[in-house]
């Protein structure tokens, strides 16, 4: 202990005690909420396929490091927890479980190791393993299980369609957003902010998912750059379209609390990996998310893009932090 | 013998044009949705490599230095007009799924690659070696590729369906043929760093 205090090595010498390790565990404590939201609204299906995303998340890890990449083992550093628990919560609750490993296996392997592991990824693995899940199985990954707190009995697995979905087949067949707004399967905003509306099981509750970003940014794991400019680009820019139109664009607080918008911008675009360096580009990166995501929702095929947006700003993530260098300590603008 | 024997052997592992020289991309990555369309593909370039390396073999020294690509790309697209009727006569299914990739090979870079490197400077009977190697290298390629998407895509082998339904509908998808390609490539890659 007293050789290690006396070691002399380059700055910074004052270390603020986190690690990996203590980063990931933290987020996986943040996202403890929104999972207990889901276990009242959906049920059981939900710890299974948590569990079986975040185990064979493990595993593929596991193996893939100790027999193809030959390094020491990494799944205590938690990073493989959170591929699992994230990609597990952008699914829905009733997809067929190998379906979830496939993911976990694209995440991990694809989305992951083949970049060279945890640090070198250039995409969020969780995302990319959900995209790859939803072009891949179009059918299972959207059909969403309707919400039904625990308490109540009744028919077990009924699906029902998103809030966006339902949004989006009513702009095409000529209605006019108030008349959707008062379909019988639409939820309402108190509704959509506690979390009882259809959709991917982590995504539903826009509460708890705020609960544990507060959680992250007092622990100073994330900071407010990327989900306040995500958030306020997505408000903004659709809030522009609301103006313009309002009986063909649903408004802001729509846009703001139904689909994967809260989830997306509080912790799939803050991951470290995978978003720039500088408080400046962070800004940028969140602009660009919430533009893509809303031009997607309004114009797109699909009736949700906030997976895509993420993963076309991460890749734009390198030439961001190009262009947007942090300034140099003590040195002086010219 | 033996030089001649590696003229035809390096198309297809060392020098393979497709997973080791990255040519000719664009077939690679759009037509291979089966493995009977990688066949297909890679049988079609082959004829062209062969007879286009063997005809500027035979004409390299009546080719003035100046216009060799033009001459070149005529000389291989008269053998792509060739194979495109051809194919369009005796083989409509094929030609329907290949569409616009069959003209498509004058513009193929292994094929003005070997002949502005290779059968431009060697004899007519390397060159037609060569143009042979790289052609079944190529359609090895495209095989393999094709073998894999057609498999992960619709659970099926040699257009055989073994299982229900849809497979793992990405990979019959353009973002599948980028994943299966980068997969290989790196086995390859692995295979070669080993030996």
């Amino acid at each position: 202990m007293n050789e290690k205090l006396l070691q002399v090595s380059g700055s910074p010498h004052i270390h603020s005690g986190e690690s990996v390790k203590k980063i990931m565990w933290s987020v996986v404590l943040a996202l403890l909420p929104a999972f207990l939201v889901s276990i009242f609204y959906f049920g059981l299906p939900v710890i299974i396929l948590t569990f079986v995303s975040i185990a064979s998340c493990i595993v593929f890890e596991y193996l893939i490091q100790k027999y193809m990449l030959k390094g020491e083992t990494t799944i205590w550093d938690g990073s493989a927890v959170i591929t699992g628990m994230l990609l597990a919560f952008n699914l829905p609750a009733n997809l067929p479980l190998w379906m979830v490993v496939v993911g976990a296996l694209i995440a991990i392997g694809v989305g992951k190791m083949a970049f060279g592991g945890l640090g070198k990824n250039l995409f969020n693995p969780a995302l990319v393993a959900r995209v790859f899940l939803l072009i891949s199985f179009p059918v299972q990954m959207t059909s969403w299980p309707i919400p039904k707190p625990i308490f109540k009995l009744g028919a077990d697995v009924v699906s029902g369609p998103t809030p966006l979905g339902i949004l989006k087949e009513g702009v095409k067949s000529g209605q006019s957003v108030e008349s959707i707004m008062h379909n019988s399967d639409m939820p309402g905003y108190v509704d959509m902010l506690l979390g009882q509306m259809g959709g991917s099981f982590g995504e539903i509750s826009a509460i708890a998912l705020l609960i544990g970003a507060i959680f992250l940014l007092i622990r100073k794991v994330i900071t407010w750059h990327i989900p306040v400019s995500f958030l306020l680009t997505v408000f903004l820019f659709s809030g522009i379209f609301y103006l313009v139109d309002p009986s063909y664009y649903a408004n802001p607080f729509f846009h703001l609390l139904t689909g994967g918008v809260m989830l997306g911008a509080l912790f799939m675009a803050t991951d470290m990996v995978t978003s720039p360096t500088s408080a400046s580009g962070m800004l940028i990166f969140g602009l660009g998310c919430g533009v893509i995501t809303i031009i997607i929702r309004l114009f797109g095929a699909y009736p949700e893009g906030v997976s895509f947006a993420i993963l076309i700003m991460n890749a734009l993530v390198p030439l961001i932090n190009k262009g947007f260098k942090p300034r140099i300590f003590g040195k002086i603008k010219q | 013998m033996n030089s001649k024997l590696s003229i035809l052997t390096k198309g297809l592992f060392k020098e393979n044009p497709t997973l080791v020289l990255i040519l000719g991309m664009c077939p690679s990555l759009g037509v291979t949705t089966s493995a009977i369309n990688g066949i297909g593909m890679g049988l079609a370039t082959t004829f062209v490599l062969v007879m286009s390396n063997v005809l500027i073999s035979f004409l390299k020294n009546v080719i003035p230095n100046k216009v060799r690509i033009p001459s070149f790309i005529v000389i291989i697209a008269t053998f792509v007009s060739i194979i495109d009727l051809l194919i369009q006569g005796y083989l409509p299914a094929l030609a329907e799924s290949l569409g616009l990739f069959i003209p498509l090979i004058v513009v193929n870079c292994i094929v003005l690659g070997r002949a502005e490197a290779f059968a431009s400077k060697n004899n007519i009977f390397d060159s037609l070696l060569d143009g042979l190697g790289m052609g079944l290298g190529f359609t090895f390629a495209l095989f393999l590729i094709g073998f894999c998407r057609e498999l992960l895509g619709s659970g099926a082998i040699l257009n055989t369906k073994f299982i229900e339904g849809d497979g793992i509908l990405i990979f019959v998808l353009a973002p599948g043929a980028f994943i299966v390609m980068g997969f290989i490539i790196a086995i390859v890659n692995y295979i070669q760093q080993k030996k």
